[in-house]
């Protein structure tokens, strides 16, 4: 390892070369502070908050882009430096509605943090002209609150490199730079994707998802309405961090705890679901395989990758599984055979669904989404992990000092393959534990794909199933998954199976997840420990497979036949329209 | 006010031309946008969709660059386009009075048009002929060594 | 072309061009006499193509058009006395030329021998004719280097830059310089950019060569963004080829086969000349493959800026050629290392770059020998605001103030009083009187809290009020802030907004300390270049005229005139003859009273526009 002598604050130490001035000092156990910066994602050195002084250099340099050099002596809280970085949060404020009290990120503000921890005692020192924007609420799931904006562009950045939707992005320049779609459109009148990666990536309350709690409230005080919540497989491992927990805890029996407590009716599990849409979607796959049918099959579970592919690839649409996402299943499950066995009128069940993701929010009104019969939608109410977060705090529950308590039969019963449907490789591998069986009449002694698992952006795999070679693909991240699909596209490779998930990682790091800031996320893989935590219950699940779900069979058995009956496909399949790519 | 968009079948027909031409070519989004408004006087959505078909750049991106910067214009500009000079030259020697007495004769601000479409009013930067200030040009017409005074003369002509 | 001896075999034919313009020398071609018509945006701004016209008609009509060359040349500098036209070879130095004088000066001039005295620069005329022009005050003391050939030579005829030893540069690095040795060359020459900091080239090129790629680029900086300066224009539009022979130079020394020249989109003249050229230059295989035999290949693209101030920082430059905003971006990396399209880049202003082949033809030490210790050669300004001789001026680095504003430029027009210089544009200061006998160079440029910059020079008198300046420019900053950094986003508007607020009379001695404050602040934190020189117009007039801001502050008085809601105009009744003329000047209908009886101006609807104060014929219209 090359390195480089250099001194912070007199005190002489040897770093890596090729670190930033930020890592190093990191090393030193200096955190020094930052908004734009977002590791990898975001490197642009645009808001100058990590302004260190570098010994010769003629101005203040920004940290988090400069390179360390041989004999560097760096200055990493002169007057200099402080008084910089107050102004600079000075300046910031003095166009921005401090509305701190009544904001949804009121404690959990990058600007807010760094005003309280570098000393800003008067937030009107500059007055001046302020921007006055309209707040976007077009879109289904978020509101873009301009006023609220520092323009780190930590938003833009995600949408176009993660994403690659670019429906977001700087307009106008000098000091009416703001970020906006083309021609000043609002969100949902673009191709916007709804997959919240932009809000997860804000510093401040400019993006928030559209906090739908109070429907919530509303239909559990409703002593006429039967109100059942499922919470996603990925929710169990990231809610705990509302509650100071460290990233990556399990907290699944709390939750199931902390939903009964909040007045639900029945506490239900979307795992079920997701193993019902594995049983459905491996026979799909079979189906394809052995008809001749259109390969490769991709999932259809991310509805943000849903919606990308209707605005940018379309032609893919006879290529997606028809199944509904495990959401929309529960809901759809809920709403016929829970109904009719408990003899209640669907139109009195209200289904919410706490998911990792803001497009579920999109997703609930989508059409082909009613298996009960027009006007019913299979899920009323999705809420966010942070909404039930808030919910909580609301309700006054100590979440942390809960008994763990276990899910309501029998829409609760899940297994293993479900619950990793919350990570990247997730459905592949629980698809894959099933295909295989049902392909080989066979019981697997190892059912750990190992291939699909992991942050890498584009896996694939190829596995041998008696004559049959099924060669799959999965992809996290939109910008991963155009990649994918243009190999596709171009006939460069040739897969049977793709599994593709609209977030980095897949629903543990969802848009609806946990908001961790900057300074966490630019020296922690929050992904990683998240996706643990998923595989670490995996493993430790006596059935884990989702063939096996005794729940699942016996809905099969009672009302749906078969896998890929009518019947199925009448209330657990969907379809997909062409969208405009602008 | 949304003006409806009046392009011709010949002026999709060039700006298909263009791109074609440009579409290989590393960093073709401004020489692009600059034939574009050239052909339509303008950058309204429908000529920017096409770009970004054509050019396979998403239309934020080349709206962002559009309303970067200041040459592009996402209105039409009227049939004569006042542009007055506020570099540093012309500026000391009074063009911003010139600026303002033309706003207040037409009514309009700056990057507006005059309501029967005939005149437009910007400002400019410097158009390089210091030795005629205070400078300004309608169209192709450069009037130089201007006075207050002189202004309603000059557009009378128009 | 594939040899010197291609090139020196037109240059041979073409040196009449040389005899008649550059040396006064009758010659044996068939042109006896060649007029020069200025074709630079100035001239042609007030007709000079017309003129033109007229002039080939004339000759025509006379049956002199196969004796007389008529050639439309770049600028010749005086732009003040525009339209121009020079008759060689005894340089007659006609100004302010009208289409209409065309005829006169044909018949009286060309045909009978006799000057027309009347249309006649006067400075030139002499008892017994003209003197030559590098005889006037103007020109007699500068030294044009970068300048050289504008208003000299057709800049659309590559023969005629070949005639001037166009091309003998590129073809001497080419056959027998290593890039190592014009490298070299280049540094030990001094020369430093043109283009606003003034980093030394030669070190500039050493890092770029020094850069591993399979690809590297040479760019041109053409988007002269500092209202006020038009030096590069002036060189593309009269000597498009220098630039090219020069871009060539770098791109041999550096290891790169394509430029790209970035030019203002408000330059069209210039950008056509470009065009032409280019196209000459690979008509004549000057460009493209195997340049000279040598192997060596370069080629050339013009890329068109779209008004954006902040294109001419270099990383903003190249961000936009890849066609994205003009955002500037952190360095490092430098271009030198990752620049254009993340390859190694050398950038360089067109100024620069006219230096280039003097340089290499000359020698280093020839260009070493102009200057100051620490900048050398020449430095050409664009002189304008409160002086007689607006125009292009090139002098050796080194030179007054006072030698370019009194001697060269004529002094100030009017009897008014010198106040300050405004020299680096946006980026720059304005320098006091006090400081009028200072050496010009980049260095004492800086220590006075000012900068070279492109080389706008702007001279302000008394009648300019310096919070009023520093208003202007920040307005300019603040319009052309690309808006990435915050210091450069808001800090700039919050400068902007003190400033507004001073000229309104509205300002606390308070505000004086947070405007310095935030000065410093924008100056050490902001991003690029244009951020952190953004605060100098403020910073230097604060330094040097304080009082001017107190006044404003304390006495909500601008002595100059110039801040409107500082300011009322009145009607001197004892002056006043009731001609009415101000009242029909009035655009608001501000001023009213009788036929023959004294006027009054209705202060509530004044607009301060100042039209009846130009307009009173009696003097009777005061401001205070």
């Amino acid at each position: 390892m090359e390195t480089v002598n250099i001194k912070i604050n007199n005190i002489p130490m040897t770093v890596k070369k090729g670190l930033t001035i930020l890592e190093a000092a990191r090393e030193a156990k200096i955190e020094i502070p930052t908004l734009c910066y977002l590791k990898e994602i975001n490197e642009i050195g645009a808001c100058r908050i990590c302004v260190v002084e570098v010994k010769g250099a003629k101005s203040l340099v920004a940290s988090c882009v400069y390179p360390v050099a041989d004999g560097m002596e760096i200055f990493t809280h002169t007057q200099k430096v402080l008084d910089a970085r107050k102004i600079n949060l000075e300046l910031l404020l003095s166009n921005h509605h401090q509305d701190c009290l009544a904001c949804v990120r009121n404690n959990n503000c990058e600007l807010q943090k760094l005003c309280l921890e570098l000393g800003v005692t008067n937030s009107q020192e500059f007055k001046g002209e302020k921007q006055n924007f309209e707040i976007d609420n077009s879109a289904k799931h978020m509101y873009r609150d301009n006023n609220k904006c520092i323009l780190c562009r930590r938003c833009v950045a995600v949408c176009s490199k993660n994403q690659d939707v670019s429906v977001i992005g700087c307009n106008d320049r000098g000091f009416k730079t703001h970020v906006g779609c083309a021609f000043e459109k609002g969100l949902g009148d673009t191709a916007c994707v709804s997959c919240g990666q932009c809000i997860v990536a804000c510093p401040t309350g400019a993006l928030s998802e559209k906090d739908h709690t109070d429907k919530v409230w509303e239909a559990i005080s409703d002593e006429t309405k039967h109100v059942i919540v499922q919470p996603a497989p990925s929710v169990r491992v990231t809610l705990g961090e509302e509650f100071g927990l460290p990233i990556g805890t399990d907290v699944t029996g709390k939750l199931a705890a902390v939903l009964r407590r909040l007045g639900f009716d029945k506490v239900y599990d979307t795992d079920f679901a997701a193993d019902l849409t594995i049983v459905e979607e491996a026979n799909e796959l079979i189906e394809r395989i052995k008809t001749g049918g259109v390969l490769p099959m991709i999932t259809s579970c991310s509805p943000g990758w849903i919606n990308y592919m209707e605005h940018f690839f379309p032609e893919f649409i006879p290529n997606v599984s028809t199944c509904k996402s495990p959401q929309q299943m529960f809901g759809a499950i809920a709403k016929t055979w829970y109904a009719e066995k408990n003899n209640i009128d669907p139109k009195d069940i209200v289904v919410v669904s706490v998911m990792p993701c803001t497009a579920k929010k999109y997703e609930v009104d989508r059409e082909y989404q009613n298996a009960a019969g027009e006007n019913i939608p299979d899920v009323d109410i999705s809420i966010t992990t942070r909404e039930l977060a808030r919910m909580i705090k609301k309700a006054r529950i100590s979440f942390e000092s809960l008994p763990d308590e276990e899910f309501d039969k029998s829409l609760g019963i899940s297994t293993g393959a479900a619950t990793i449907f919350g990570a990247t490789g997730g459905v592949m591998e629980a698809a894959l534990r099933t295909a295989v069986e049902t392909l080989t009449n066979n019981k697997l002694d190892k059912i750990d794909f190992e291939e699909v698992r992991g942050l890498k952006d584009i896996k694939k795999a190829s596995y041998k199933i008696d004559n049959l070679e099924i060669r799959v693909a999965v992809a996290s991240g939109l910008a991963n998954a155009r990649k994918l699909l243009e190999l596709v596209k171009s006939g460069e490779e040739k897969f049977n199976f793709i599994e593709i998930m609209a977030c980095p990682g897949g629903c543990i790091n969802g848009g609806g997840q946990p908001i961790q800031p900057a300074s966490v996320r630019n020296f922690t893989d929050i992904r990683q420990k998240r996706l643990d935590a998923l595989y670490n219950q995996d493993k430790n699940t006596k059935i884990r497979r989702s063939h096996e779900n005794p729940a699942v069979v016996k809905i099969y058995q009672e009302y749906l036949e078969k896998p890929g009956s009518h019947k199925a496909h009448e209330i657990l399949h969907t379809k997909y329209k062409e969208k405009s790519p602008f | 006010m949304a003006i409806l968009f009046q392009g011709t079948k010949q002026q999709e027909l060039e700006l298909k031309e263009v791109i074609e031409k440009h579409k290989d070519q590393r960093g073709a989004l401004m020489p692009v946008l600059q034939k574009a408004q050239e052909i339509y006087g303008y950058l309204p959505i429908e000529v920017q969709k096409m770009i970004a078909t054509g050019l396979k750049i998403p239309l934020e991106e080349i709206y962002g660059v559009a309303t970067f910067y200041s040459l592009f214009s996402l209105n039409p500009k009227g049939k004569y386009r006042i542009s007055v000079c506020l570099g540093t030259a012309c500026y000391v020697k009074g063009s911003g009075d010139i600026f303002d007495a033309i706003s207040q004769k037409l009514g309009i601000k700056n990057g507006e048009c005059t309501p029967d479409g005939k005149f437009s009013l910007e400002a400019c930067r410097c158009i390089g002929a210091c030795g005629l200030a205070p400078v300004m040009t309608i169209n192709d017409d450069v009037h130089g060594r201007l006075t207050v005074n002189d202004i309603d003369k000059i557009l009378s002509q128009y | 072309m594939k040899s010197i001896k291609d090139l020196n075999l037109i240059s041979e034919q073409m040196k009449y061009i040389i005899d008649i313009r550059k040396n006064n020398t009758p010659t044996d071609n068939q042109y006896k006499k060649h007029i020069l018509v200025c074709g630079g945006t100035g001239c042609t701004s007030s007709n000079s193509e017309l003129i033109l016209e007229r002039l080939n008609q004339e000759l025509q009509r006379h049956s002199l058009d196969d004796k007389i060359k008529t050639v439309k040349t770049g600028c010749f500098g005086l732009c003040a006395l525009g339209p121009i036209m020079i008759v060689y070879p005894e340089g007659t130095f006609y100004s302010m030329v009208k289409p209409d004088d065309i005829p006169e000066i044909v018949e009286s001039h060309l045909l009978n021998n006799q000057i027309v005295k009347r249309l006649v620069y006067s400075e030139t005329l002499t008892d017994d004719g003209v003197k030559s022009l590098s005889e006037t005050n103007f020109y007699k003391k500068q030294k044009r280097v970068a300048l050289r050939n504008c208003g000299v030579i057709n800049p659309e005829s590559i023969d005629e830059y070949i005639a001037t030893g166009g091309y003998q540069a590129l073809s001497k690095v080419l056959t027998s310089k290593t890039p190592d040795d014009v490298i070299n060359i280049i540094k030990d020459s001094g020369l430093r950019g043109r283009g606003g900091g003034g980093f030394p080239t030669g070190l500039k090129w050493s890092f770029a060569k020094a850069s591993e790629s399979d690809q590297k680029y040479v760019c041109c900086n053409a988007d002269e963004g500092d209202p006020g300066a038009f030096m590069d224009r002036s060189i593309l539009e009269g000597d498009p080829h220098v630039v090219i022979e020069a871009m060539a130079i770098a791109g041999y020394a550096i290891g790169a086969s394509q430029g790209y020249v970035y030019i203002r989109a408000e330059y069209p003249i210039a950008v056509k000349r470009l065009e032409i050229a280019i196209n000459q230059a690979k008509d004549y295989g000057l460009l493209g493959n195997n340049i000279f035999d040598s192997n060596f290949n370069f080629n050339l693209e013009i890329r068109l800026g779209a008004g954006a101030f902040v294109c001419g920082e270099e990383t903003a430059l190249m961000t936009s050629i890849e066609g994205h905003r003009g955002e500037p971006r952190p360095r490092p990396p430098f271009p030198a290392v990752k620049g254009l399209f993340e390859k190694p880049t050398v950038l360089n202003n067109v100024e620069t770059y006219a230096n280039i082949p003097q340089i290499i033809i000359n020698g280093a030490d020839w260009f070493a020998s102009m200057g100051t210790e620490k900048s050398k050669g020449t430095k050409v300004f664009a002189l304008g605001g409160k002086i007689k001789n607006t125009g292009l001026v090139e002098v050796p680095m080194g030179t007054t103030l006072r030698e370019i504003i009194e001697e060269i430029g004529g002094g100030i027009p009017g009897g008014k009083k010198f106040k300050a210089a405004q020299t680096g544009g946006p980026s720059g200061g304005c320098i006091p009187a006090k400081h009028i006998d200072v050496p010009i160079d980049y260095d004492n440029l800086i220590a006075i809290g000012s900068m070279m910059g492109s080389g706008g020079l702007i001279v302000m008198d008394e009648n300019n009020c310096m919070v009023d300046i520093a208003k202007f420019f920040l307005a300019f900053t603040v319009d052309e802030s690309c808006g990435k950094c915050t210091p450069c986003r808001v800090g700039t508007k919050r400068l902007y907004e003190i400033l507004d607020k001073i000229t309104k009379g509205q300002g606390t001695m308070e505000d004086l300390d947070k405007l310095e404050n935030l000065c410093y602040y924008i100056k050490e934190n902001s991003l690029c270049g244009l951020g952190q020189t953004a605060p100098n117009p403020v910073l230097s007039t604060l330094k040097y005229f304080k009082d001017e801001y107190i006044d404003h502050i304390q006495n909500k008085k601008c002595t100059a005139g110039v801040c409107k809601d500082l300011l009322s105009f009145y009607i001197l009744p004892d002056k006043c003859k009731g001609c009415t003329l101000c009242a029909r000047k009035c655009p608001v209908g501000a001023i009213s009273g009788g036929i023959k009886s004294p006027h009054v101006i209705d202060a509530s609807k004044c607009i301060k526009c100042g039209a009846c104060f130009d307009g009173c014929k009696f003097g009777a219209i005061i401001k205070k």
